[in-house]
C-alpha cells in the first residue's frame, strides 16, 4: 500500500462503484481471502451508498490497522448530513428510512468484526468499520 | 448511459453482466428486461453473474425484482452462476433471494428453463 491511509470523496454514484474498487484492492493488498475480500468489500458499498443517499454525500477514509501480529482494514465513512435520530432503529433488520431494504446498516455491520456509528441530528453521521485478517 | 445488453434467442433472453454496476445502471436493466419481455413475449431470462464480484442489497433487490415482475408477464428467470463467496455474504448480510430460481451454470440455467416452460406451456401448444 502507498502510505496506509488515504481519502475518497463519495459525491457521485460513480464513487459508489469507485470505493468497492478501492476496498477491494486495499483487501487484496492485504492479504485478505476472497470470501473476506467479498464481505468487506459488500459491506463498504453498502455504507457508502448510505453516505450518498441519507448523508447527501460526503467521503471514505481508510487506514491499514495493526493489533499485534493481527493486520486490517479500517474504514471510515463521513458525512455532513441530517444525522440519525433512531439509532437503534436505523440498526434494526428490515428498517429503512429511504429507499433500501433496511439492510445497509446491520447488514454491514455483520460484514465486519468492528462496527462504530457516530451520529448526531444535524451535524452528520459516521461510521467506522475493521475487517481484520 | 451505459446499457447492459440483453440478447435474444428464440423464447429465451440472455444477460451477462460484466461490469461493476452504478445503481441506475442496475435500475435500467430492471426497466429494459421487463420492457424486452413485453415486446418480444419472451417465456424464459436467463442472467449471468458470473463475473459479479459482489451482490449488495441493492443489487439483490434488482434480482429478486426481474425475477417477480417477469413472472407476473408470464416468463421465468434463472440467475445462474453466482459465486461462492458472493452467496456466503448474501447469506451473512440477510438477503435469501426468496423466490429466485438459480442454477449453478449457463447449461444448467437453461436446462432448468426449458423444464419450467414445458411444465407451463406443453410443447405441442408451442410454435417451435
Amino acid at each position: 500500500m502507498t502510505g496506509n491511509s488515504d481519502t475518497l470523496p463519495i459525491r457521485l454514484e460513480q464513487d459508489v462503484v469507485l470505493a468497492r474498487q478501492t476496498v477491494r484492492r486495499l483487501a487484496q493488498q492485504l492479504g485478505f481471502g476472497i470470501v473476506d475480500q467479498t464481505k468487506i468489500v459488500t459491506a463498504a458499498s453498502e455504507l457508502a451508498r448510505n453516505t450518498l443517499i441519507y448523508g447527501g454525500g460526503g467521503e471514505l477514509r481508510w487506514e491499514s490497522v495493526t493489533d499485534g501480529a493481527r493486520r486490517g482494514l479500517r474504514l471510515h465513512f463521513v458525512d455532513e448530513g441530517p444525522g440519525i435520530a433512531d439509532v437503534q432503529q436505523a440498526l434494526a433488520d428490515g428498517w429503512s428510512s429511504g429507499t433500501g431494504l433496511g439492510l445497509g446498516l446491520p447488514g454491514a455491520k455483520r460484514l465486519v468484526n468492528d462496527f462504530e456509528l457516530d451520529t448526531e441530528v444535524g451535524k452528520g453521521t459516521r461510521v467506522t468499520v475493521t475487517r481484520w485478517k | 448511459m451505459d446499457r447492459i445488453p440483453i440478447l435474444r434467442m428464440g423464447e429465451y433472453l440472455l444477460v451477462t453482466i460484466q461490469v461493476d454496476m452504478h445503481d441506475r445502471l442496475a435500475l435500467s436493466l430492471q426497466d429494459d428486461l421487463t420492457e424486452q419481455i413485453t415486446r418480444t413475449g419472451a417465456k424464459g431470462v436467463l442472467i449471468d453473474i458470473s463475473a459479479l464480484e459482489i451482490v449488495d442489497s441493492f443489487i439483490g433487490r434488482m434480482i429478486a425484482n426481474i425475477s417477480r415482475m417477469s413472472r407476473i408477464l408470464d416468463a421465468h428467470t434463472v440467475v445462474v452462476g453466482m459465486r461462492p463467496a458472493v452467496a456466503i455474504t448474501l447469506v451473512e448480510l440477510g438477503l435469501s433471494l426468496e423466490g429466485v430460481h438459480t442454477a449453478l451454470d449457463v447449461e444448467r440455467g437453461m436446462r432448468l428453463l426449458r423444464r419450467r416452460l414445458e411444465e407451463t406451456d406443453p410443447v405441442d401448444d408451442r410454435q417451435l
